[in-house]
């Protein structure tokens, strides 16, 4: 298993919450807002705020990350393991270039040392011309940035990935190719996905597996089409009655 | 009989970023209609809302109210349009004085507190009558909205506009939201002009739809037949893109 979360608790907000991703398996965290998925997936990267406290245990290929000391987070973040946000402008760095900040994982954890043009494949890899690597952030739509995180994200192969309502900003028509390429780019990487959204429709066609949360709890899990079919939880039943 | 909103060639530009937000919109809101605007980012849909609202001059083009323009009008010639026209927008913290109590927000497009009409509109929107002593940052994000939809009652408009007003909120509230929006312009035979990035949201509340794209609309019709047999490439895309669970669905069920 990459990724074995056990009765993980954080102060009250979540509870006993308890998953596992497999290897290449792509599992998707449903809830509303205030249900706690956030707060799991950052607990996961060791970026919880400081007052809030984590308990339970968090493995990442065996290795156990709730308590573990930053230094050794620090260097799992950004190569083992890597975030993509909802918001992409707030993610990158106004000031910088977007090579640079590509190259960036790439240069601190010492992986590629020709990071320049890594940093241009990884770019068109997600569908970006070269060129791209000289723009500034604000230059680019919406969808573009969210490309770049994308590229930045997957830059070293990490083992997982976990999307945070990454097309929730987006229009339809760039969602569509966004999600694509969280699959590609996750697909022949053999990277695990852990994929948050409150929209069912987007976590179906990207997971095979999904979580449903709520209030800080995971109420319903299960195989995508058993619990999107079949919903278990009345909650759960009354979110495929509000998405239809 | 003519309509209540009449738009023609409407053109706005801005010259100083060389943005053609707007490329000759023309249309018309007949009134007990509601009239959906469906596009993406930069489609124009916001610009259109505050030049209806008449918040903003076209470079060129009309906007004609009950017969009256509106647009190239003084500021101190709109009150009547103030009155008769409302706007509930997106996001409904932004749009409420964290400093005033609810009644007092309520009130303000009415320019006094008259507690009575607070005790209605709270009823109307579904809020208990002590709401109005309390301050925004008590209630939720779909309380919120109902309180924004309040004050956009409280002059008793004839119609509402509504730019994205649950893109905000969780699906559970939102079908809440707008069951409200569409049970209140039954009850107070309000028009709706409603502004939304998502189209099924548009198909649940609107009769007519205008899909735009850079600044034009590219298909106008009735909600049933553009969604049905869009005549339009664009409309047909968004239509594609839009994720549909039930595709998804089918797509596990028989893998490739």
């Amino acid at each position: 298993m990459t990724l074995v979360v056990e009765g993980l608790g954080i102060s009250s907000l979540v509870r006993d919450v308890s998953f596992t991703v497999g290897k290449n398996e792509r599992v998707g965290l449903i809830g509303e807002s205030g249900s706690g998925k956030s707060l799991t997936a950052l607990s996961i990267m060791g970026l919880l705020p400081d007052e809030l406290g984590a308990t339970g245990s968090v493995k990442l290929n065996g290795r156990e990350l709730l308590g573990a000391p930053e230094r050794e987070l620090s260097r799992l973040r950004g190569n083992e393991m890597s975030m993509v946000f909802q918001e992409p402008m707030t993610a990158l760095n106004p000031s910088m270039r977007v090579g640079r900040q590509v190259a960036e994982p790439m240069s601190i954890h010492g992986t590629r040392r020709d990071h320049k043009q890594a940093a241009v494949e990884l770019l068109e890899s997600v569908g970006l011309p070269s060129e791209t690597a000289r723009a500034y952030p604000h230059q680019l739509s919406g969808g573009q940035r969210q490309r770049v995180v994308l590229a930045m994200a997957l830059a070293n192969d990490p083992a997982l990935l976990i999307c945070d309502e990454p097309t929730t900003a987006l229009d339809v028509t760039v969602q569509a190719l966004v999600l694509e390429l969280i699959l590609s780019g996750t697909q022949w990487r053999e990277t695990s996905l852990l994929f948050i959204s409150h929209d069912l429709a987007v976590v179906a066609s990207v997971c095979e597996r999904v979580l449903v949360m709520l209030d800080g709890e995971i109420v319903e899990a299960g195989d995508t089409l058993d619990v999107l079919t079949a919903p278990k939880h009345e909650y759960t039943q009354r979110l495929l009655e509000l998405s239809v | 009989m003519s309509p209540l909103i009449e738009v023609r060639d409407l053109e706005r530009r801005y010259a100083r970023r060389n943005v053609h937000a707007l490329r000759g919109v023309s249309f018309d809101v007949e009134a007990g209609q509601r009239f959906g605007i469906v596009g993406e980012s930069g489609s124009g849909k916001s610009t259109l809302v505050r030049l209806l609202a008449g918040l903003d001059q076209p470079t060129a083009g009309s906007v004609t109210f009950r017969g009256r323009r509106i647009d190239g009008v003084a500021e101190r010639k709109l009150k009547f349009l103030r009155s008769e026209l409302q706007i509930v927008f997106q996001d409904p913290m932004g749009s409420l004085d964290p400093r005033m109590r609810v009644r007092e927000i309520i009130c303000e497009p009415l320019g006094r507190v008259d507690r009575g009409r607070v005790a209605e509109l709270l009823d109307a929107v579904g809020l208990p009558a002590d709401a109005g002593e309390r301050y925004p940052h008590q209630f939720s994000g779909g309380q919120r909205q109902r309180i924004s939809i309040a004050r956009a009652l409280a002059p008793r408009p004839a119609v509402l506009v509504a730019d994205e007003p649950v893109s905000a909120l969780d699906v559970s509230v939102r079908r809440q939201i707008l069951d409200l929006l569409a049970d209140l312009v039954d009850r107070f035979e309000l028009t709706m002009v409603f502004v939304s990035h998502d189209l099924g949201v548009v198909r649940q509340v609107c009769d007519t739809v205008a899909v735009m794209r850079r600044g034009e609309i590219v298909e106008l019709g009735a909600v049933d037949q553009v969604y049905d047999q869009p005549q339009h490439a664009y409309t047909r895309e968004l239509i594609a893109a839009a994720p549909s669970l039930q595709a998804a669905l089918a797509k596990l069920r028989s893998p490739n």
